[in-house]
């Protein structure tokens, strides 16, 4: 059924999000350290072990993916309902140091992927 | 005359939204197709529109939620919300092979620390360019350079003043809306092309909406990969920020 990889979707969410919770506690902040990137985790070692045990129907892996490509409209929706008023109306200095860390992070992104290639090519 | 079908829309305001986002999103790639032959991807059109919709929506409402402030179409709200957000982003993994994040894995904790430091330091040089001395401020509007989340919580745990917080989350906000506009265009220049590249990205940038929309204009299949780095980045910011950050500002400028 559709709705059993729906369910294994939420669990690994929900799992994700309380464990991240659980870090940021132990580590005495207020915030979610990595709820979502242990969910990908947890739904990717699932929905791998249900496939080779031969478990994974393929309505069972509907429910997953039609999460899965409705994502682009979810963010659509997500960038209609940010604060753009707020951002534009921060002034000169906040706009600057927006743009500026956007700015040094963009060139960092691409001298980072090319260190990476580098070692890469060493290794092998 | 009107009032019934306003009444509909209101109340099944999820609905609305998913009828609205439709409409945006064929718009979105018909444009893509027609007027710029596919060269700008119909995603990261939809996203810009969804920006100028809530440009306008925050001038209609004075509210803080772009148009979902807007009665009816508060399920723009909901629809973009955390919780379908991250539902839909953790689907996104689906299909992912493990071995391709353990290969980026290494260089995505660089990045995140990178990133984390980086924005800190930049967005505190602004700050005290612009006459802040005192390390709480500066070390406050440097997290919203990070993210318009660690921003505030910085703030918060240090004690800075109101009108510091407002602009470490306006800081953060100009970060998200640029990566989720540029991120398309300069892809090619950051060689943004595959799992590796894109776990550096979300790692340097961090703001977990500038990077799933950056990504989701950019190329939808790597969007995984840049939300498993970035969805650390805000926890960690807010981890650093008030503690280890904070006290190399303190050494910096004693106040």
């Amino acid at each position: 059924m559709t709705i059993y990889g729906t369910a294994i979707l939420s669990l690994s969410l929900l799992i994700g999000l309380s464990a991240g919770r659980l870090l940021g506690v132990l580590l005495g902040v207020d915030a979610d350290i990595g709820g979502v990137g242990i969910a990908m985790i947890l739904l990717i070692f699932s929905t791998d072990y249900m496939k080779r045990t031969g478990r994974l129907k393929v309505s069972t892996e509907s429910g997953i993916s039609f999460w899965g490509t409705i994502y682009v409209p979810v963010v659509v929706a997500m960038s209609a309902s940010q604060n753009v008023r707020g951002a534009l109306s921060g002034g000169v200095m906040a706009s600057l140091a927006g743009a500026l860390g956007v700015a040094v992070c963009f060139g960092l992104v691409a001298l980072f992927v090319r260190l990476g290639r580098g070692k890469e090519k060493e290794g092998s | 005359m009107l009032l019934p079908v306003e009444k509909v829309l209101t109340s099944y305001s999820l609905v609305t939204a998913f009828a609205i986002v439709g409409v945006t999103m064929w718009i979105s790639y018909t444009l893509s197709e027609r007027v710029t032959q596919g060269r700008v991807h119909g995603s990261a059109i939809a996203i810009l529109i969804g920006l100028i919709l809530a440009y306008f929506g925050g001038l209609l409402t004075a509210g803080k939620q772009g148009i979902a402030d807007v009665p009816m179409l508060s399920g723009m709200g909901l629809m973009g919300g955390a919780m379908l957000r991250d539902l839909a982003i953790v689907a996104t993994a689906f299909g992912v092979r493990m071995e391709e994040l353990r290969e980026g894995g290494l260089m995505g904790v660089l990045s995140l620390f990178t990133g984390i430091f980086v924005s800190f330091a930049v967005g505190g040089a602004i700050a005290y360019a612009f006459g802040y001395r005192d390390a709480v401020s500066i070390t406050t509007i440097g997290g919203g350079a990070a993210t318009y989340i660690v921003g505030p919580v910085t703030g918060a745990g240090l004690g800075a003043s109101s009108e510091v917080v407002a602009l470490s989350v306006a800081a953060g906000l100009v970060k998200a809306i640029l990566v989720m506009t540029l991120t398309p265009f300069l892809a090619k220049f950051m060689g943004l092309n595959n799992p590796r590249a894109a776990m550096i990205f979300g790692g340097l940038m961090g703001t977990n909406s500038g990077v799933m929309a950056g990504l989701a204009a950019t190329d939808p299949k790597l969007v995984p990969y840049g939300a498993m780095t970035a969805t650390f980045y805000t926890g960690l910011g807010c981890l650093l920020g008030p503690s280890f950050v904070f006290l190399i500002v303190k050494l910096i400028v004693p106040a």
